[in-house]
Formats: structure tokens, C-alpha cells, sequence
């Protein structure tokens, strides 16, 4: 009754010339499972998130995602099209500066219904319905959806971010520092609309941030890096509760109390 | 329901040169359907520790915590992290001391939880929310509310309304009773009847001897696994 992984990461190995990126990371994702990737700046989060999505070529590893199809494929071995396909449908990528994942110089209904176009949809009043659907699901007035992104401040960006990527229903989502730069009242609308979202759709997330309490509401495990490797993973509550290595430990015993 | 064999823990604190602090070695403890019992021994002694080790929140070094999942023996010590998951959705529930929640969800939708990610309807699940909290004399005013803001006494009641609404098979009672005053203290002692009642295999920490013997069946004290410093 174990369920097969959606995505496999095995040996994972990035280098920035003598530099390390990320090392020899192997990981399971689970259907439905969210994973967070925690450790200090230039521990190598960031690097393994964009190498496991696709983004920046390994040196060495590979990572196998389940399509639809029930294969698992080589993501770094698909064709042109293939990987634009599933860039397009089956995953979605949510950056840290909501003005990477947006384009800025069309509206925010336009910015919603373009991974629709992009799978096929042709019908502009069902585009445009789909649109103002997921305006609200992400708290946003749906008489804005003709302004222009520019136009909204930094949690509405944010949010809109978020409805443009889950829009065409991925299976698999990458987050990058998704409350990053966000203050704390609009962080935590922001969890919370996250946390929902993953919990109705059954999305497969991977998100990397450096808030342990960000890490705690949103994953069910959590992976700790140091130096590109990652030194301690399991089960979230386990990890920061009782954590094991000397860096999670000092990661743990770092945070600031309220 | 639940068998530990041979449990030992240490803690090893890499920050303060790598101190190792043992806690206990060496437990051998089983659990039967419509047990409660009380987990003993001076503060300190372990007795949370040991509880969140068979909760698989602290890690294991030694021995083995089998649990009764369903028609299945998981072993929580080396089980992978989705079969955790489903052991804790599914058979065990944990009532801790602290309440843990993301701001702004309201607090019936938090008691609603448990039971929603056992597959309950929304609706089925806000109903027996409302009655769990409506018993353990929450005002129906602050169910829209986020318990965060709430007084002690109040979010360890929501906590305990979260623990008790599900009918796990196996409830772990971190301190139920502390800090709450003695009507809401005898709710929740009829609410550990009942599930002693249903087959539910109860194992708790109460400080307070009324309280133990009021609901418990027998007791386990954990001084006498005290590991000493020398290993």
C-alpha cells in the first residue's frame, strides 16, 4: 500500500566551478507531501529547488518525476517539448520576488489565463471566469482584474503569483522563500491561503525557506542543509523538536522567541 | 495497541560541547485497548520525552515502539515518514501542552482538522467541532476567532477538543487537567471515560493523584529506568 514517489532525486551534484552548489542530495516527494529545505543563505537551497526543477543543469544526478502517464521520466533527458509541457501543466514555480514569476506589463487576468492558453484553452469568457475564480480563491478584489500587476502591493503580488502558477492545476509545485520580504500580518494570510490550496488540491510542494516556523505550519518533512549537503532530514516536528546534527541544533536553538 | 521494547534515550547537545544527557534505558511497557494509564515519575524523569518518542517527534536510540495500526504493527522507531503520518492521522492522538496553530484560522476549523484529514465532510466535521467545543465550555462567540488570542485555559481546552474529536484508537495526554478549573476538569475526565468506554488505549501524564485516580487503570512509573551519567 506504499505509494510509488512522484519525484526522485538521486545524487544530486551542482558545482559553481571549484564551488559547490549542492552535493550528492538524494530525496523522495510523495504525492500530496510537502517538503521544505531549510539553512542559512548560500547553504545551497536555492540551487538544489532550481536544479531539481529543471532550471540549471546538474553536473552529475538525475531526477525522475512520475507523469501522468505513470512513467518515470529523466526530467534532464526530455526533449524541447516534453519539458515545456510539463513546465507548463504538471508543475508550477513560485519565486521569491513575485515580479520573476509575473509579467508585469499585462493585466492580472491576463497574467491568470495565460498557462491556460498556453494548455489550450481558446474560449476568452471561460478564460476569463477561470481568471476571476482564482482572484478570489487567493483574497484578491475581482474588480481588479483588469489592472496591471505594478498597480498592487507586495502580498497582492504575491498572491497573484500563486493563483497565475496553480491555475492550470499542477501536480507539483517549487516554492522559493514564497513569504520572503512579506510582513507578518500578510505572511500569515498568505500560509494560511497556502496551506488550504495544498490541502484541497493534493499538490506535491518542495519550498525552500530560511523561517523554521514557516517551515513547521506549511511542510510534513523537512530537509536542513549546510555547505550543499543536507545534513539532517525527517519527519518536520521531529527535526526541529529533537534534531540531531550540530548545525540543526544550532539552527533550532537560534530562532527568535516572540 | 501499543508495545515498547527496550526503549532508551539520550539527548546530545552539540552546542554546549557535544554534553550528552542521558534520560532512560531500557523501557519494556505494553499498552491494551481500554487501558489508561499514568506515566509517573519526578519532573524531569522523562515522562514527555517517552511520550513524544512513541509519537515519533523525538527520536529513538534503542529498542522499538510497535503501534496497532488498523489490522498492521508499525514500528514508530524505524517506520518511514509517510507511514508516521498515517499513524497519527489514522490511530494516534497527541494532546500536548502547547497549542500550535497558523494565526487567523479560526478555532472550529481547527478542531474540525483531525477529522477532515480522516476524510470526513466538511459539514459532518464542523458539526462534531461545534459539539466538542460547546462542552468543553467554549463560547460560541469565539469559535470564528483565532485561538491565539484566547487565555490559557482556553486554547488547552481547544487543544483538547482537537484531541478528543477524532477517537483515535491510541490517545497520548500530555497534562490534560493542568490549568484548567474543576468544571472543565471533570469534562475532560468524562471525555477520557468515554474513550476508555470505546476500546481506546490511553496513556497520560497527569500530575494531579485526584485526577489519576479518578480515570486511570494502572500506573508506570518511569524513575525506576533512570539511566545514569556514566552510561
Amino acid at each position: 500500500m506504499t505509494p510509488t514517489p512522484l519525484l526522485n532525486v538521486d545524487s544530486l551534484t551542482v558545482r559553481y566551478g571549484a564551488r559547490i552548489g549542492c552535493q550528492d542530495v538524494c530525496f523522495d516527494l510523495y504525492p500530496g507531501e510537502v517538503l521544505g529545505v531549510v539553512g542559512e543563505s548560500g547553504s545551497g537551497k536555492s540551487t538544489l529547488l532550481n536544479a531539481v526543477s529543471g532550471q540549471l543543469a546538474p553536473d552529475s544526478g538525475k531526477v525522475l518525476y512520475k507523469t501522468r502517464l505513470n512513467e518515470p521520466s529523466n526530467i534532464y533527458a526530455m526533449t524541447g517539448p516534453d519539458g515545456r509541457i510539463l513546465m507548463r501543466t504538471d508543475w508550477a514555480f513560485v519565486h521569491q520576488n513575485p515580479r520573476d514569476g509575473l509579467r508585469m506589463s499585462v493585466s492580472a487576468g491576463a497574467n491568470i489565463g495565460e498557462r491556460l492558453m498556453g494548455v489550450g484553452w481558446r474560449h476568452y469568457g471561460e478564460i476569463r471566469t477561470a481568471g476571476l475564480n482564482w482572484l478570489e480563491k487567493v483574497e484578491i478584489d475581482e474588480d481588479r482584474v483588469d489592472d496591471l500587476p505594478s498597480t498592487f502591493s507586495g502580498g497582492m503580488l504575491q498572491r497573484l503569483q500563486i493563483a497565475r502558477n496553480l491555475v492550470s492545476k499542477p501536480r507539483l509545485v517549487f516554492m522559493d522563500e514564497p513569504t520572503g520580504g512579506l510582513d507578518v500580518s500578510v505572511q500569515a494570510r498568505l500560509l494560511d491561503l497556502l496551506r488550504g490550496l495544498v490541502a484541497d488540491l493534493g499538490l506535491s510542494v518542495m519550498i525552500v525557506t530560511h523561517d523554521l516556523a514557516v517551515a513547521r505550519l506549511l511542510s510534513h518533512r523537512l530537509m536542513v542543509m549546510q555547505g550543499g549537503r543536507v545534513v539532517e532530514s525527517g519527519l518536520t516536528d521531529q527535526v526541529l523538536d529533537d534534531p540531531q546534527h550540530p548545525y540543526s541544533q544550532l539552527l533550532v536553538s537560534s530562532i527568535l522567541q516572540v | 495497541m501499543l508495545r515498547a521494547e527496550n526503549v532508551a534515550k539520550s539527548f546530545t547537545l552539540h552546542v554546549q560541547d557535544s554534553t550528552v544527557i542521558p534520560v532512560f534505558k531500557h523501557i519494556n511497557m505494553t499498552l491494551k485497548a481500554s487501558d489508561c494509564v499514568a506515566l509517573t515519575g519526578a519532573s524531569g524523569a522523562g515522562k514527555s520525552t517517552f511520550m513524544r518518542m512513541i509519537y515519533a517527534n523525538y527520536i529513538c536510540q534503542e529498542g522499538s515502539i510497535h503501534v496497532r495500526h488498523g489490522s498492521d504493527w508499525v514500528d514508530m522507531v524505524s517506520a518511514a515518514p509517510h507511514t508516521i503520518l498515517d499513524v497519527r492521522r489514522r490511530t494516534m492522538g497527541y494532546v500536548s501542552q502547547f497549542l500550535r496553530v497558523i494565526p487567523r484560522v479560526p478555532t472550529l476549523d481547527i478542531v474540525a482538522e483531525p477529522l477532515k484529514t480522516m476524510g470526513i465532510s466538511e459539514c459532518n466535521a464542523g458539526w462534531c467541532a461545534a459539539e466538542m467545543l460547546a462542552r468543553l465550555n467554549i463560547p460560541k462567540a469565539l469559535w470564528s476567532l483565532s485561538p491565539l488570542t484566547f487565555s490559557g485555559g482556553e486554547q488547552q481546552r481547544v487543544n483538547i477538543a482537537r484531541g478528543f474529536v477524532a477517537e483515535y484508537p491510541i490517545m497520548l495526554l500530555d497534562e490534560p487537567t493542568a490549568s484548567l478549573d474543576a468544571d472543565n476538569r471533570a469534562v475532560v475526565l468524562d471525555l477520557i471515560r468515554e474513550a476508555n468506554a470505546r476500546g481506546a488505549a490511553i496513556l497520560g501524564i497527569f500530575h494531579d493523584e485526584a485526577v489519576r485516580e479518578a480515570v486511570c487503570t494502572s500506573e508506570f512509573d518511569i524513575t525506576r529506568f533512570r539511566a545514569a551519567n556514566d552510561g
